[in-house]
């Protein structure tokens, strides 16, 4: 192995990593945002909110990832929506898939809290918001916490359908790497895959603490 | 369902109820003929944007290509439920040299992207020996039969541990215990989740265009890119109908199905409670 080779697979996949993270955080902030609202709207009282998430969550998790790519970022410079950054439309194609799932997630996480909670909340006058802000939420998170990480888990995965759509990630940076390097293929491969497994190992352990914390918080 | 978090409510509540219902179903109506109105304003939802659907030599490609996409997924679930078995078993085998292995091969590939592991297949000998179609079916293989592999240890370690034991009292190999008591009693829990699963793999069958697998996406493609029509968002809103449609179907099947098991008594394993499941 020549030690050009090593300097600048070590450059390329430190670029193409950041890149996955700041894909990743953002579309993980995002789904987060526009799931909580669209998990709110699915346990209402008011049925056109509830039946609107509903639809959402059905449309956006039976659609495959790479679809909502090709609407997002070849289609929506058509309607002439950000233009200029194919990042963007990169984070708005993830942030709106993982939406659904995030829904998910806190709708069952809700339904694990017992009625009884939400009855004497209820009982002491709390309205939906208080209910469900106050007393219901705040006890949901716990259970929530597990299957929301490995939500983001899959999230990290995925960023990668971007390098499809030309943004300069890691699984971008594997082709690249591959042609300039031809004897490179597998060195490459183990070294991009060690990268997700670094993020999938480090979003594991955070949602590991968060839980314990949470645990001893009750 | 989550009723319990509002009351039965009242004459003032109901009638508050119906003013939020009121507004919000005129809200969410303008929000969508706003959409609508706009995406046919700037040309995109137009009939011109749609004659490439009715031709019928377009339309009897993309029906092919959707040939091509639900062969890639049978293939690729039927060989991912082979594979998962059999890490499944290594998992749970008493041979610490099977265990180990199996373990560390569930692990790398629950880690490791779909897409990346399509193109280092694609561009490694396999690729070149067997082509695109397989090398898709290939890597969905890998990623989906270490999550199946989870889904049966799930299901495996949810039969109370005295079937076990009944098993090895009457005089029965580990072997016969798992293929006579253990397999018959998880494969009725395990299905929903089996069927769950085939839903993701059916939308990472759509991966395959990047490496120019045969598929619906792939002819799709070919009909945006081309100068005569140019219409991705068309395009990629049939193929979104086309899979939501699929996919809709048996994402049912696979609640109903979960719902007659438990009315038959049975349990079932829950996808979310299983580790790194792919989205």
């Amino acid at each position: 192995m020549n030690p050009e080779y090593l300097s600048v697979l070590v450059d390329q996949l430190s670029e193409g990593f950041l890149v996955t993270l700041q894909l990743l955080g953002l579309s993980a902030m995002f789904a987060t945002v526009l799931g909580t609202l669209l998990g709110a709207m699915r346990v209402s009282p008011i049925a056109p909110l509830r039946a609107a998430g509903a639809a959402y969550v059905e449309v956006f998790r039976n659609t495959p990832l790479v679809v909502l790519f090709i609407l997002a970022v070849v289609g929506l410079p058509e309607l002439g929506l950000l233009r200029d950054s194919f990042f963007s439309r990169a984070v708005v194609a993830l942030s709106l898939y993982t939406a659904a799932f995030v829904c998910e997630v806190l709708r069952s996480g809700i339904n694990t809290v017992e009625p009884g909670q939400a009855e004497a909340a209820r009982a002491i006058g709390m309205g939906f918001g208080g209910t469900l802000g106050l007393v219901v939420l705040p006890q949901a998170v716990r259970a929530v916490i597990p299957p929301l990480v490995s939500v983001y888990m899959a999230l990290s995965k995925n960023t990668a359908v971007a390098a499809a759509f030309g943004i300069t990630e890691a699984t971008y940076q594997f082709k690249q790497l591959v042609e300039e390097f031809p004897g490179s293929l597998y060195y490459n491969f183990l070294g991009i895959a060690l990268g997700y497994a670094l993020i999938v190992g480090a979003l594991s352990i955070i949602g590991h603490l968060l839980e314990q914390r949470l645990v001893t918080a009750r | 369902m989550t009723t319990v978090l509002f009351d039965v409510t009242g004459p003032r509540g109901r009638r508050r109820q119906l003013w939020y219902t009121v507004l919000a179903s005129i809200v969410l109506t303008g929000l969508a003929a706003w959409i609508l109105r706009e995406l046919w304003k700037q040309e995109q939802i137009t009939p011109d944007q749609w004659e490439a659907f009715v031709q019928p030599a377009i339309a009897s490609a993309l029906l092919e290509g959707l040939v091509d996409t639900l062969s890639a997924a049978v293939a690729a679930i039927a060989l991912a439920l082979i594979f998962g078995a059999v890490l499944a078993a290594g998992r749970l085998s008493e041979h610490k040299w099977l265990r180990w292995p199996s373990h560390a091969i569930v692990e790398f590939f629950r880690a490791v992207p779909l897409l990346l592991l399509i193109l280092f297949l694609y561009l490694s000998v396999v690729g070149d020996r067997v082509g695109s179609f397989w090398t898709l079916v290939l890597a969905i293989m890998l990623c989906h039969g270490a999550v199946m592999a989870e889904i049966f240890r799930a299901g495996l370690q949810s039969v109370p541990r005295g079937q076990t034991e009944a098993g090895y009292a009457i005089g029965l190999r580990k072997s016969r215990v798992m293929v006579l008591i253990l397999a018959p009693q998880t494969v009725r829990s395990m299905l929903p989740a089996i069927i769950a699963q085939l839903v993701v793999v059916l939308k990472d069958t759509a991966l395959g265009y990047i490496i120019g697998a045969p598929g619906v996406v792939n002819v799709a493609e070919r009909i945006y890119i081309s100068p005569e029509y140019r219409n991705p968002l068309a395009v990629g809103i049939f193929l979104a109908a086309v899979f939501f449609i699929i996919n809709y179907a048996l994402s049912k099947v696979a609640v109903g199905l979960e719902a007659r098991l438990r009315r038959k008594g049975g349990g079932t394993i829950q996808l979310q409670h299983v580790r790194g499941v792919r989205r």
